[in-house]
């Protein structure tokens, strides 16, 4: 890793370091105060599942039955430390990396198969856990959660004082996706109109093989300044500052303070997607720097010399992982192929004739073939 | 006894068709776990490491270290349980429930098609029961029992089975399917040039598709070759034929441009009643002006030749009677008068005879008309004649002199009223200013449609045309 340029670890909101050790945050501390032991085992508990369900689905597609994979390997702490500052009031949007989020969100893990397996583009109810499907067009939904917050706003659901009531959006995306206009677009709207929105950068340094140095010429969260919208960079693998720096913006967001970016620099550990093949644009070098910071490992390494990590833990856990994992499989192979119709069922919300003639067409081309239902 | 589970090559990116065995894993005999490294593969995008998909025993591996294995064809079979009781017969067993039903259904249909290349050079089975090769079993290739969905696009390349029966007219492959001849553009464009008509082409490419080799192919099968005298026998003469009758004939399916051209021919002939007139003319003097033009600076760049003076002769003679380049309209019962010459100048090509037509003939200087009859023989000649060319013609002549014949009758191109044959140009004894002399002397001939030319028209502008070949200087005075 270069020590220089804008890109780079300096400067982080960081309170766990990468060694385990829990440093003073002037600013942040106040927001960590309510992490106690039994908090912070079951952000551990959550990254550590996470992890192990990517590695099966990651086998998954190796083995043929997901058409492709996304890893979400070495973005555990960034994504699990966020998702826990949200609260049911919430709606978050996320890309299509952000497991960790729908963990936190309720979403069952294997549910989520169903869009990589080609059967669904959605698994889960979004209203229901406050999560909405995954976006897979870069920077799109950046548009919509500026959008929803502005309507949250005009709702009367932010600023009332009543904890009851008050909600933000929270809006994944990754650094690619701060190139693309729609994010600048959204940001502008959610800067003028005070949006009750979190964006949450997960700058894991890499949009496919362009690193973010040929992205930016400044630390991604500066852009904030330009706006008007604060920022803050924070240690994407440190899962306390994460979830410190995610509930203060949270807060602000809720009581109608306006919207926050949130840089949380962090490493994709694994390929972009299980298409593609990382070692051609970057070093073992790069990889092992990173491989030293690993955000399961230093929580591990901190809730250990508490003493509040055994033997007794780790073996449910691993007990746990392995059970996920063989429900994963089997639930995998044992889908059904939808009928082909479904997938124009949530096109329009209400019956349309193009649509429909659309369907009617397709389903007369599906029983032309002998193999009908095979191929979905 | 085991339960066979079969493992097939997974697309490991996206829309990836095959992938190279680099190193296996295991072997067979090997005990193994699910998600431990089973193979080493590089596709056309990186080098990956497949998981084992199954707990159990190794049976056998199907592909060599080294092979490259489509996307959908097995590669492994695993005993899943090797602990299991036997089953009630020697019958391999049927890989899962979706397998079962499989088998059911492909029974009522008839031979199943050989199944993909994959298990011949296995190693031995180690019981009987698993020796039936994975591949040679309905159940297990094409529709893959196991991996249903993405990955088991088994042989990438084949379409997926239709239907039989014209019960969905969406099925039928033929003339009457909806669906368009895959093809890319460039494909498209080089059998418009070559008149292959797309959906006679069986094609060869993955999907379906119809490849440039396909088309290149099926024009030379289309493409008439002199027929040997005593050829091989029984066997068809010509590509594109078949034998019949023990092999005492070739029979070659009516396609395309002799398709065309017969319909084009029964059509004009038993639609438009033909007369014929005929003209003998000395055309020294043509010959003569053909000899300077091509003396001539100006001309260095065109091949000038007796059809470019016969050309402008009849382009004079319909300026003189323009009632010549018209056509029936029989549906709205009206004749039609063109008030533009597209001059159509029949060509014998690779493809067969066409008659591609000079666009506004009648606007051309003489060097431009040599330079449009030039590239129109050309392209001809190169089977390159656009379509554009083909159609709309207005009045047409067919040089039959090159040959070595006099004249014919020529039957008029459909939607023409007249065609002029131009036959041999020969030195012949000729009287010329009351003395017998050798002179260059040819034969006209014009076929016209007498519903709407009559003899008189027909006779004059054929005598108009015999008139400026036998006088160019004619040409001064009527241009």
């Amino acid at each position: 890793m270069e020590a220089h340029g804008p890109h780079t670890d300096d400067d982080l909101v960081t309170m766990l370091t990468r060694t385990g050790e829990r440093i003073p945050h002037p600013d942040f501390d106040r927001y960590a105060e309510d992490l106690d032991a039994a908090t912070l085992r079951r952000m551990w508990h959550d990254m550590t599942v996470v992890r192990a369900f990517d590695n099966e689905a990651t086998s998954l597609q190796r083995q043929g039955e997901l058409g492709l994979w996304v890893q979400s390997l070495g973005q555990e702490a960034a994504q699990i430390g966020s998702g826990h500052a949200l609260n049911g009031n919430d709606f978050v949007f996320p890309s299509y990396r952000e497991h960790g989020v729908a963990l936190t969100r309720g979403v069952d893990l294997p549910e989520i198969l169903r869009i990589f397996r080609g059967l669904q583009h959605g698994a889960w109810d979004p209203e229901a856990h406050r999560f909405h499907l995954y976006t897979l067009v870069i920077g799109a939904h950046s548009l919509h959660a500026t959008g929803y917050a502005m309507a949250m706003d005009r709702d009367g659901l932010v600023g009332t004082g009543d904890p009851a009531r008050d909600g933000a959006v929270v809006c994944y995306f990754g650094d690619g996706a701060t190139s693309q206009g729609d994010v600048s677009e959204a940001m502008v709207f959610a800067a003028v109109h005070d949006a009750p929105v979190v964006f949450f950068v997960q700058n894991n340094q890499f949009a496919i093989s362009e690193p973010v140095t040929r992205q930016s010429r400044v630390p991604l969260a500066q852009r904030g300044a330009g706006f008007g919208i604060p920022s803050v960079r924070v240690d994407g693998n440190d899962v306390v500052a994460c979830y410190a720096v995610t509930r203060w913006a949270l807060e602000r967001a809720r009581s109608g303070g306006g919207p926050v970016l949130i840089e949380a620099f962090t490493y994709r550990m694994g390929a972009h997607t299980t298409s593609d093949d990382p070692t051609r644009y970057r070093t073992r070098a790069d990889e092992s720097y990173w491989a030293e910071r690993d955000p399961i490992a230093r929580l591990d390494t901190y809730l250990s010399s508490l003493g509040e990590l055994g033997d007794d833990a780790r073996e449910a856990v691993a007990a746990e992982v392995k059970e996920l994992g063989r429900r994963t499989r089997e639930t995998v192979r044992s889908w059904e192929v939808p009928a082909v119709g479904s997938m124009f069922e949530h096109v329009y919300a209400e019956p349309h004739a193009t649509v429909d003639a659309e369907r009617a067409w397709f389903e007369r081309y599906e029983r032309s073939f002998a193999d009908q239902g095979v191929h979905a | 006894m085991p339960t066979i589970e079969t493992f097939h090559m997974p697309d490991a990116g996206e829309g990836l068709t095959e992938a190279d065995i680099v190193t296996w894993r295991v072997a067979p005999g090997d005990t193994v776990e699910v998600n431990q490294p089973l193979v080493e593969i590089e596709t056309a995008k990186s080098l990956v490491e497949l998981p084992c998909p199954f707990d159990g025993v190794v049976v056998r591996l199907l592909a060599q270290e080294g092979d490259t294995v489509e996307v959908g064809v097995a590669i492994a079979e695993f005993d899943v349980d090797p602990d299991g009781e036997a089953p009630a017969d020697d019958a391999p067993v049927a890989q899962d429930a979706v397998a079962a039903e499989a088998v059911v259904e492909e029974s009522a249909a008839p031979a199943p098609a050989p199944a993909p290349a994959a298990a011949p050079e296995a190693p031995a089975a180690p019981a009987p029961a698993a020796s039936s090769p994975a591949a040679s079993s309905p159940a297990q290739d094409g529709s893959g029992a196991v991996l249903v969905g993405y990955g088991v696009k088994a042989g990438s390349a084949q379409r997926r089975p239709r239907r039989d029966g014209a019960l969905d007219p969406i099925g039928g492959a033929d003339e009457a399917s909806e669906y368009p001849v895959l093809a890319k553009p460039p494909v498209r464009k080089l059998a418009r040039e070559l008149g292959v008509d797309l959906t006679t082409v069986t094609p060869s490419g993955p999907g379906g598709l119809v490849t440039r080799e396909d088309v290149e192919q099926a024009a030379q099968a289309m493409s008439a070759r002199s027929l040997a005298t005593y050829a091989g026998d029984d066997q068809p003469w010509l590509e594109s034929g078949y034998s019949k009758d023990g092999g005492r004939s070739t029979r070659v399916p009516v396609r395309s441009v002799r398709k065309r051209t017969a319909e084009a021919m029964v059509k004009s002939a038993f639609t438009a009643p033909h007369v014929t007139v005929f003209h003998t003319a000395d055309v020294t003097e043509t010959m003569h002006l053909v000899a300077r033009l091509k003396a001539d600076r100006e001309f260095q760049d065109v091949r000038v030749t007796p059809l470019l003076i016969v050309a402008k002769a009849l382009l004079l003679a319909v300026r003189r009677h323009p009632e010549i380049n018209a056509s029936w309209d029989d549906e709205a019962q009206e004749i039609v008068y063109k008030h533009f010459v597209n001059l159509g100048i029949a060509a014998s090509t690779p493809r067969g005879l066409l008659v591609p037509n000079i666009k506004d003939a009648h606007r051309l200087p003489l060097h431009e008309l040599a330079a449009e009859i030039g590239e129109l023989t050309a392209l001809a000649r190169e089977n390159r004649t656009p379509p554009a060319a083909l159609s709309g013609g207005t009045i047409s002549i067919t040089n039959v002199g090159p040959l070595g014949i006099d004249t014919g009758t020529p039957i008029l191109n459909p939607g023409e009223s007249a065609i002029l044959a131009f036959g041999a140009i020969r030195e012949q004894p000729w009287v010329h200013e009351g003395e017998i002399k050798v002179r260059w002397v040819t034969q006209l001939a014009l076929s016209f449609d007498h519903r709407l030319v009559d003899g008189e028209l027909g006779a004059r502008v054929l005598a108009d045309v015999g008139r400026v070949m036998s006088d160019p200087s004619q040409g001064l005075v009527w241009g």
